[in-house]
């Protein structure tokens, strides 16, 4: 237990100094034979006068005793009240006119009380800010490192300013690998202020590199005005050496959001590589059936609204079938009279997707639909303190990196994608050796479509679910499969992640829409140039 | 005399277009004086609001015919052509914008509204000369023109055709889109040009101007037209209908095959720059909407619906499409979408060749019956 009272000890010294010694100094002897038990002294909460109170609250902290930790939370929320009639403090939570009341400490319930019947323990803004440290200094014992090191960082984040060698004490009975580090990130912090410039420039060594928002203030304040030069250098240094940091980091995040922006544009794409690329069929319907899968999620989450963080799960098969119907229907409704004659396709198909967005808008409404995000989705996965990865673009990388080797699979070694090609490459010649080209038609635009469909289950966990959902996609899928060469898989895998990236490095300089306009106008001038994109297929087959 | 025969000798064999003509003509007739002489409790009296609808199906009647100049008889599916069109009357809405003068909300003598708003100091360098109706008119069909020929000299010369024409040609018009979006581009952003109060002198609001405009918008549509036959039936015409139907071949026998498309390309674009800001007058607004691809499609189903490489199944379709369209937004506006996506398919499955191709099959039918 002698951590124990270091720890407590130096969180008082540090932190408590200025703010409570004035009371400590005026109820001396009421703090040195202050009574030991936890209920003792909270019973006399009820009774003490204002300025006595943070007096008490110390000596709760510095008890031995585990419940004291959620009744100083209490407090901080403001929650302890006093009965007016038994002067018994008890915990106490409004319900519209009512008080809920129970005991402070073992939690009892007491039954509900009018509003009358209890007064308020008063916390302050300085005992609030005591009771956060000293609930701090509590977690720094904790058996959990990981409450440790918060504890520490939010002591750090506090400015500490006194004494270092209170926290070299701390360190020394450290056994945490991250709670020493933040600790000695905190000494350091506090040695940047010393009046040793050996010690000044000891610290700069050890946070030269460091993230910190609060540490690079610090170090940005020695660079500017440190009466020695040679610690002003050396901050200067060390500030640059965390630019640069900063500025890598930076670049891994843009990298990071091209990345993700390719995975979407790929799997809005991929399911046109297949039906446009292989098949040669403009299918201008293919936004919307990547928001009819959107709209797959919708309803998925709708039926089951208890199990939202698995309903992607349930949604991607069900839109991969609901889109990949849809598909066979309008392949084998229209488009089938209609090969060979690809402007007409053209415009039959974007006959549908004018019927299919006019639908949703009667189905369901001409708003955006509500789509939650799953537990597992949502946030961020934080690397330090300039660099995040959101889990949604994240996962939604990982899935398009799935799917587009699931399918890359399938048209290589199953037999239904080896007809697929056979078809693509030469119809009749596949007709002669006994390929059903009309099935595998079918199936092959119902395979593009369900990717849509597909697609429209990330989108929907990106953006807004709505009538116009496909329309803001249909472009940039052509100008990806376009881009990369029709009829070639992995031209509209890199086509996607080259201009998925190119467009987030543009656009800190040339701002979103600029970006866009200009990767537009650098693919028609691309076209113009390299009519067959950028994996052109070759060979006699595919000279019309 | 001379034009006499010019015009008779160009309609020769084109029933279809002396009829259209005809009810163009009659219309221009009819529609002022009806407008104008009729008293407005007379049966007869044709509103303002149905001058100023026809004389707007009138410019999209020009705007078919410039697609299917370039699509009917070139081969060329552009899904751009709304952009062209919207470049034109955004010329036309510069020039009645610096009409405004002194008249804006703000006041301003020389800047138009938008401008004092984005607390701008001076006229951006392009705005300059706009004040002028003959170079704002001009600028209105060149810079389209402008556009088209050096789209179409890349393009063609790299002998980009077909689907991917038609796409990147939709790319370019969203590329447009997102760019007039912009409010530092200096054309209005989102809102567009509009408030204006006249033009030439005259007043936009008075029924005169209005039967006026739309009198100037149907004789156009009828240059045009003879404009754009006399054009498919001389030896060039020939030539760009070879073309269409065989251009690996052409190029074979010698001739030039991306000049011939690059100057279809550019005339098409400059009668859909006369279009548009033939259009703006009479709708009192431009802004960047008309560049959404979405417009630029439906051009495609006028001239489709109507007949296409026929010109005057162009200028019917336009109409008969505009007439529904309103009609149907009127009445029921959810049903609208539906009805233009099956038009859609309907034509395309089932009247390849159009109305117009239609109703020559049902005559060629009863003749062999008869």
């Amino acid at each position: 237990m002698q951590r124990v009272v270091l720890i407590l000890s130096a969180v008082l010294v540090l932190f408590g100094l200025s703010g409570t010694l004035s009371t400590v100094d005026a109820q001396p002897e009421d703090i040195l034979q202050a009574p030991s038990s936890l209920e003792e002294i909270v019973q006399s909460l009820a009774t003490a006068r204002r300025n006595e109170i943070p007096a008490l609250v110390e000596n709760i902290a510095e008890l031995e005793d585990l419940r004291r930790r959620a009744f100083l939370e209490s407090m901080l929320e403001g929650q302890i009240y006093f009965t007016r009639e038994e002067q018994r403090v008890v915990r106490a939570v409004r319900i519209e006119d009512q008080f809920q009341i129970s005991d402070s400490l073992t939690g009892e319930e007491l039954g509900l009380v009018g509003t009358r019947a209890v007064g308020r323990v008063s916390v302050n803004n300085s005992l609030r800010r005591n009771l956060r440290l000293l609930i701090a200094g509590i977690d720094l014992e904790d058996e959990e490192p990981g409450i440790r090191l918060s504890a520490v960082e939010y002591l750090v984040s506090q400015a500490a300013t006194e004494s270092r060698e209170l926290l070299l004490q701390l360190r020394s009975v450290e056994s945490d690998d991250s709670v020493s580090l933040a600790i000695e990130e905190g000494l350091a912090l506090v040695d940047l202020s010393s009046e040793d410039p050996l010690l000044r420039s000891a610290a700069l060594d050890q946070l030269s590199g460091n993230l910190n928002n609060t540490i690079r203030n610090a170090i940005r304040q020695v660079a500017e005005g440190d009466p020695d030069p040679d610690v002003q250098a050396k901050a200067e240094d060390a500030l640059s050496s965390i630019q640069n940091k900063v500025e890598l980091y930076g670049y891994v995040q843009t990298l990071f959001f091209g990345l993700s922006l390719g995975s979407v544009l790929l799997l809005a794409a991929i399911g046109l590589a297949i039906t446009f690329g292989v098949m040669g069929v403009i299918n201008l319907a293919h936004g919307e059936l990547i928001m009819l899968g959107a709209y797959t999620t919708y309803v998925v989450q709708q039926t089951f609204p208890n199990s939202i963080e698995v309903s992607l799960l349930i949604a991607v098969p069900a839109a991969f079938i609901v889109s990949g119907l849809f598909g066979i229907a309008i392949e084998r409704g229209i488009i089938r009279f209609l090969y060979g004659r690809p402007l007409e396709t053209l415009l039959a198909t974007f006959g549908i997707s004018l019927i299919l967005q006019q639908l949703v808008r009667t189905v369901f409404s001409p708003q955006n639909r509500p789509v939650s995000n799953p537990d597992w989705m949502s946030g961020q996965w934080q690397l330090n303190e300039v660099l995040a990865f959101n889990y949604n673009r994240l996962y939604i990388l990982i899935f398009c990196i799935i799917v587009f080797a699931l399918l890359s699979l399938l048209l290589k070694k199953t037999r239904l994608g080896i007809e697929v090609r056979a078809v693509a490459q030469n119809r009749a010649m596949a007709k002669a050796i006994g390929v059903r080209s009309g099935w595998v038609d079918a199936l092959t635009f119902g395979l593009g479509s369900g990717l849509a469909g597909i697609a429209g289950v990330a989108l929907s966990q990106l953006t807004n679910v709505g009538p116009n959902l496909g329309q803001a996609y249909i472009v940039d899928s052509f100008m990806v499969v376009v881009f990369g060469g029709v009829g070639n898989l992995w031209g509209t895998f890199y086509g996607s992640f080259i201009l998925g990236i190119t467009n987030k490095i543009m656009e800190p300089w040339a701002g979103a829409v600029i970006a866009k306009i200009l990767i537009l106008v650098f693919i028609i001038l691309f076209i113009q140039k390299q009519p067959k994109g950028l994996f052109p297929q070759k060979g006699r087959g595919m000279e019309e | 005399m001379q034009s006499k025969s010019f015009i008779i000798e160009t309609l020769q064999g084109d029933t279809g277009g002396r009829i259209l003509i005809a009810v163009l003509l009659a219309s221009c007739l009819i529609f002022p004086v009806f407008n104008l002489f009729v008293p407005e409790s007379s049966v007869f009296h044709i509103s303002t609001y149905l001058v100023t609808l026809f004389g707007k199906y009138l410019c999209f009647a020009l705007l078919a015919l410039a697609l299917d100049l370039a699509w009917g008889y070139c081969g060329i599916l552009s899904l751009g052509h709304g952009a062209f069109f919207a470049l034109g009357g955004y010329g036309m809405g510069m020039y009645l914008m610096r009409q405004i003068g002194d008249r804006g909300v703000y006041g301003d003598p020389l800047l138009p509204d938008f401008m004092v708003f984005l607390n701008w100091t001076e006229l951006p360098w392009y705005w300059n000369g706009f004040n002028n109706f003959g170079f704002a008119m001009l600028m209105a069909a060149f810079v389209p023109g402008l556009l088209a020929f050096v789209f179409g000299w890349l393009a063609f010369r790299s002998r980009v055709t077909g689907v991917y024409l038609s796409i990147i040609l939709q790319a370019l018009t969203y590329a447009l889109m997102l760019a007039f979006f912009r409010n530092e581009m200096g054309f209005g952003g989102n809102n567009g040009l509009t408030d204006f109060k006249d033009i030439v002198g005259f007043n936009l609001q008075s029924d005169v101007t209005r039967a006026v405009l739309f009198v100037i918008t149907g004789l156009i549509l009828i240059f045009v037209y003879l404009f754009c036959r006399h054009i498919v039936k001389s030896k060039f015409g020939r030539v760009v209908v070879s073309i269409r139907d065989a251009e690996s071949r052409m190029r074979f026998i010698g001739y030039k095959v991306e000049n011939y498309k690059t100057s279809v390309f550019v005339l098409s674009a400059l009668i859909a720059g006369i279009a548009g800001a033939l259009y703006v007058p009479f709708v009192g607004i431009i802004n960047p909407g008309e560049f959404a691809p979405l417009n630029s499609i439906e051009i495609v189903i006028w001239v489709a619906i109507g007949g296409r490489s026929t010109l005057y199944g162009a200028v019917l379709g336009a109409i008969l499409v505009n007439y529904a369209k309103t009609r149907f937004t009127a009445v029921l506006p959810e049903v609208w979408l539906f009805a233009l996506g099956g038009l859609f398919i309907f034509v395309t499955l089932f009247l390849p060749k159009g109305l117009v191709g239609f109703f020559s099959d049902v005559k060629e039918k009863m003749r062999k019956k008869a």
